[in-house]
């Protein structure tokens, strides 16, 4: 069975509403550091490791940041996305109670989305591990590009946007794209980005980094995503797409099919050719289709293909139909009855508000979670898997190792230092154990090492 | 939204129902279904309950990554 390693990585936004009347202003520095004090103690920098191999920090801005442990199953994957949710959910409710200690009453609000009111972006970023002999970063990065800029029709999270082109979008992060190839993160961003740190063997394995994608709080459109994304890429690395999709222009193209939410826009090719985000999707479909029949099957990429075919005729029908799977259709169709019902203008503060709340992470106050648990919306997992990923890392990764490992630190056990790649262990005497393949679950010397405590 | 209007709202939207729908099984689908909106509908009330405009316009994070 073909496999790969694939990791999440999300920034949330963040912000705390003093209680009316009694509590005082505390700033998002201050937030992010009451969320972050249940898990590190006096003046460490706030960046840990968990017992589940993922890592929690505060990223560039500000934002608290969690990235999943290497997966090499995108349903694991999708588990340990949403692991995260919920570990920094149980740390908000803590760091309330903290606040409330010190004299601020509040209540926090965190949001996996990408946009905040004056329109600042953060990111979610993907992670593919590839074999770097396979295929050159130039052809890599030219049969990726026309797949990034049409994928979103299915991956984009929805946008409320004031303008005469009407008043959603499909992508919050598409705008903010600005070049075909970057290695940028801040600034200039690209469709590619050219980040490569592998944390491994750098002979062996790059890190493809994808920063063009929208957060996503629908377990289907983060399992499509990727998943995706996953077979697009061995199709690359097997030199299997012969077809040239490159377009005329890439970046104006992602603005483009991003601002018309009938999903029907033509876009040129260099070719000549016209084709909208869809016929451009199914080509991609129908030749990851013939790649997979010479290929042996496995169960989570059949899962892939059917759901993608599923969305691809959707979409093609009516994208608004697939009001229980993809991000945006979920959130405009909610924003869309509350309106609606409630007599409101597209332009109210309501609106707005709702096109965040539908982000939040905190289940009692997310419009996304309220559809949830009605059964409004598709899901891939149950909350078993999620539970279980709050605190076991994946069977079949280094991740595995790590999670050990850090739940001996945490035990007392041991005294040592953790990185993606590395466990320094400081007592008894010091050692480095390096991993320098991530599919790798054990180091068999480190293991007997551990197990011996 | 005022609660009047809300409550306008549904007693319209059942009797539309009663008349459209003569199979009772449909309609109890139906109902359900009305019944799972308003609630949802309800709960979004809830969640906007404080002042949204301060809130919308408190909501300013440094860019990210």
């Amino acid at each position: 069975m073909h496999r790969r390693i694939y990791g999440l990585e999300t920034e949330y936004g963040i912000i705390c509403t003093p209680d009316k009347n009694r509590g005082k202003k505390l700033t998002v520095q201050n937030v992010v550091m009451y969320l972050f004090r249940e898990i590190i103690s006096g003046r460490m920098y706030p960046d840990v490791f968990l017992e589940n191999g993922a890592r929690f920090y505060q990223d560039i801005g500000c934002h608290p940041e969690y990235a999943t442990p290497e997966c090499d199953d995108v349903i694991e994957l999708v588990a340990h996305d949403k692991a995260g949710e919920r570990i920094v959910t149980r740390l908000a409710t803590t760091a309330e109670r903290r606040m409330r200690a010190d004299g601020f009453r509040g209540r926090i609000s965190i949001f996996k989305n990408n946009l905040d009111t004056v329109g600042n972006t953060y990111g979610c970023h993907e992670n593919y591990l590839m074999e770097r002999e396979k295929v050159s970063f130039r052809q890599l990065a030219s049969q990726l590009i026309p797949f990034f800029v049409t994928r979103q029709i299915y991956t984009g999270a929805g946008k409320i946007k004031r303008s005469d082109q009407g008043f959603y979008e499909i992508s919050q992060r598409a705008q903010h794209i600005r070049e075909e190839i970057s290695i940028a993160t801040t600034t200039a961003r690209g469709i590619i980005n050219t980040r490569d740190e592998p944390h491994a063997d750098r002979e062996k394995y790059r890190r493809l980094h994808v920063i063009v994608g929208d957060s996503n709080m629908s377990e289907f459109s983060t399992f499509l995503k990727v998943g995706t994304t996953g077979i697009i890429l061995r199709m690359i690395e097997d030199h299997f797409i012969t077809e040239r999709f490159a377009l005329r222009n890439s970046v104006q193209a992602i603005h483009e099919i991003s601002e018309d939410i009938s999903c029907k826009r033509l876009i040129e090719l260099e070719n000549g050719k016209r084709l909208s985000a869809i016929e451009l999707q199914w080509l991609y479909f129908e030749c990851a289709k013939r790649y997979l029949a010479q290929e042996e099957s496995d169960p989570t990429t059949d899962e892939i293909m059917t759901r993608w075919e599923y969305v691809m005729n959707g979409l093609e029908k009516d994208p608004l139909q697939l009001d229980r799977e993809l991000d945006w259709v979920i959130k405009r169709k909610w924003i869309e009855t509350y309106v609606k019902h409630r007599s409101l203008d597209w332009n109210s503060a309501e609106v707005r508000r709702l096109d965040l709340e539908y982000h939040n992470i905190r289940q009692d106050t997310s419009v996304y979670y309220k559809a949830e648990k009605r059964g409004l919306t598709e899901r891939i997992l149950d909350d078993t898997q999620i539970r279980r990923a709050m605190h076991s890392p994946p069977e079949r990764t280094r991740a595995k190792f790590r999670g050990r490992f850090i739940k001996l630190v945490n035990n007392g056990k041991v005294l040592c230092g953790v990185n993606w790649s590395y466990i320094q262990l400081y007592e008894p005497y010091q050692k480095l154990y390096l991993s320098t393949d991530p599919l790798e679950p054990e180091f068999e010397e480190a293991s007997r090492m551990i197990y011996s405590i | 939204m005022p609660r009047e209007k809300q409550q306008e709202y549904r007693d319209h939207h059942i009797n539309e129902n009663e008349e459209i729908q003569p199979n009772s099984e449909i309609k109890d689908n139906v109902d359900d279904l009305t019944d799972d909106l308003d609630a949802l509908l309800d709960e979004i009330d809830e969640i906007l309950e404080e002042d949204s405009e301060e809130f919308v316009e408190n909501f300013i994070q440094r860019g990210g990554q």
